[in-house]
């Protein structure tokens, strides 16, 4: 068949990718807009990005989801992995049920349910609630995200390679760092930036876990977008849309370069 | 591979956090909801007491009921939501469905080396906030809104339509939401199939529509049981879409129990909604988890 690429599928695609797409672009567009009537466009100004930054209380929301962001994703990653390894390889490991089961109930698991448990946690053991409570959650849910996504490249990696350099005189850590890292690192770097940018976008769970004083960008973001929508709002947006779109676009460049090698 | 004791401790680290601060939670919100309102810090009683003994033990033990989930069952408030949960989930599933089958079937036959960029141009959107993709309805979906605007300048209506705060809203913020979790599993088993398939089909007389029922959708089974279950299990939990775009009508357990959490600060009655949550969506969570973990093993 050499004609597969129908018109109904050519249809499909473009309806699916314009339902994507349009309301994204129309945020940003209006980001853009004079007017402070979101809905009517009063003519082009950047204005609301001027008024965005000199917003306090959005530069400080910033700076604590990005803080939360950074930590969390890191040791996110650090123990996802560990996950992933431990799932993969100790196949026969004591508890691998409970375990796997752990690590994918949380990607499925509502938010509220998350939310509202771990504030009881951290609650009965008499911790504070602030920065810290936030990044723990974030941790929480982001190594199951992170071992998801290494474990799916350790699958089709080789264990053999890893028992050869066994055998030639690498002890298993030496094995796991000169042989079995830099195959998985793409799907570390992925991993990250899935930790991170899930991190960045939580509103219900770190609205559960916080404490005065931390507030990030998205509960900023969402007690203003309850009292209506403001083209601040749309500017900030566009900047957040900018940035993730970039770091995406970029690592997967990245990826691409490092698979042709 | 020998096994050193160093490695160990390094494999047995995330599964003792996730015990930590994933399951030892839980058992927290399962006794928070067998416990009562109270005016003390935190707002619950009784409190566990391990300076008394075994008798504080004994008294605590005492002291726990099932008020809330008694009180949850007799006020008709709590299982409409939990019913209203299910179909406005399911419903929204069942559209994600649709759409997102075409969009993979489209993709898994567009020309192989358009693929990649399609593919990242599907999940680009899933990495920019869910919070502001749900905003940016808010402005369409407005009585004054762009999508009214639109048609009523093309005149194909008179009167602005109403669909903000209204479950129709809550719909399309679902579908629009979760389409990249239905899109990418199904397109992964589309695009391993073995497209000989098809041609003995239709060597064999079938037409393409038969061949479509008979071959292509038998075989992309797995993607669409991942993605459905990837759409309706956090569809059901979910806050955020209910209420921005819902309306005061909208009955959805994510919202009744964030707003018995935070607005009536009654986090007992708020664990007990949690459990029975749990309890509703863990058969869909094994289910889900058992799929993963055979197509894991399959590969």
């Amino acid at each position: 068949m050499t004609n597969r690429f129908s018109w109904f599928n050519a249809t499909s695609l473009t309806l699916g990718m314009a339902f994507l797409y349009l309301p994204i672009l129309i945020l940003v567009i209006y980001s853009f807009n004079e007017s402070k009537l979101v809905t009517v466009w009063g003519g082009f100004s950047t204005k609301w990005y001027g008024e965005l930054f000199r917003n306090e209380a959005f530069l400080s929301a910033a700076w604590v989801t990005l803080r939360v962001g950074l930590i969390s994703a890191t040791v996110a990653t650090l123990l996802g992995t560990l996950a992933a390894y431990a799932l993969v390889r100790a196949g026969m490991l004591k508890g691998r049920t409970l375990f796997s089961g752990m690590i994918y109930a949380p990607l499925v698991m509502p938010e509220v349910i998350t939310g509202l448990s771990l504030l009881l946690l951290f609650i009965s053991i008499g911790m504070d609630r602030g920065i810290t409570t936030i990044i723990l959650a974030h941790i929480t849910f982001g190594m199951c995200f992170a071992s998801v996504v290494v474990s799916s490249r350790l699958v089709a990696f080789d264990a053999s390679l890893e028992e050869a350099a066994c055998d030639l005189g690498c002890t298993p850590v030496q094995a796991f760092f000169s042989v079995t890292l830099p195959v998985i690192a793409p799907a570390i770097v992925a991993a990250w930036l899935l930790a991170f940018t899930l991190s960045l976008d939580d509103l219900v769970i770190a609205s559960f876990t916080s404490g005065p004083g931390a507030t990030t960008l998205p509960m900023k973001i969402y007690s203003q977008v309850r009292l209506g929508v403001t083209p601040e709002i749309n500017a900030l947006s566009t900047l957040l849309i900018g940035f993730v779109s970039i770091g995406v676009i970029l690592a997967s460049l990245a990826g691409k370069r490092a698979a042709v090698e | 591979m020998t096994r050193t004791l160093g490695s160990r401790i390094l494999v047995a680290l995330p599964y003792l956090w996730l015990l930590v601060l994933f399951l030892a939670p839980f058992l927290i919100v399962l006794k928070i909801s067998l416990s009562d309102l109270a005016v003390s810090r935190p707002p619950y009683t009784p409190h566990l007491d391990l300076t008394a003994g075994w008798a504080g033990i004994k008294a605590f033990f005492a002291a726990l009921d099932f008020e809330n989930y008694t009180f949850l069952a007799e006020d008709s408030l709590y299982i409409n939501a939990y019913l209203s949960s299910l179909k406005i989930a399911g419903i929204s599933t069942l559209i994600t469905l649709l759409i997102g089958y075409s969009i993979a079937y489209a993709l898994a036959r567009a020309p192989r080396r358009w693929r990649p960029t399609l593919v990242m141009l599907v999940i680009l959107p899933f990495w920019t906030s869910f919070l502001i993709r749900v905003y940016a309805w808010i402005g369409i979906l407005k009585t004054e809104g762009l999508l009214n605007q639109a048609l009523l300048s093309i005149g194909l209506i008179a009167e602005p339509l109403t669909i903000m705060n209204t479950n129709t809203a809550v719909y399309i913020g679902i579908v629009y939401s979760y389409l990249p979790f239905m899109i990418l599993p199904i397109y992964a088993t589309l695009e391993k199939m073995d497209e000989s398939l098809l041609e003995a089909a239709a060597d064999l007389g079938s037409s393409r529509l038969a061949a479509f029922f008979l071959v292509t959708l038998p075989l992309s089974m797995p993607g669409i049981v991942a993605g459905c279950f990837l759409v309706f299990i956090p569809a059901i939990g979910e806050f955020v879409i209910p209420d921005l775009l819902g309306g005061s009508n909208t009955l959805m357990i994510g919202k009744t129990l964030w707003v018995e959490f935070f607005n009536n600060r009654d986090w007992p009655l708020a664990s007990a909604v949690a459990i029975l949550l749990l309890l509703l969506l863990i058969v869909p969570i094994v289910l889900f988890q058992r799929q993963q973990m055979k197509q894991e093993i399959g590969t």
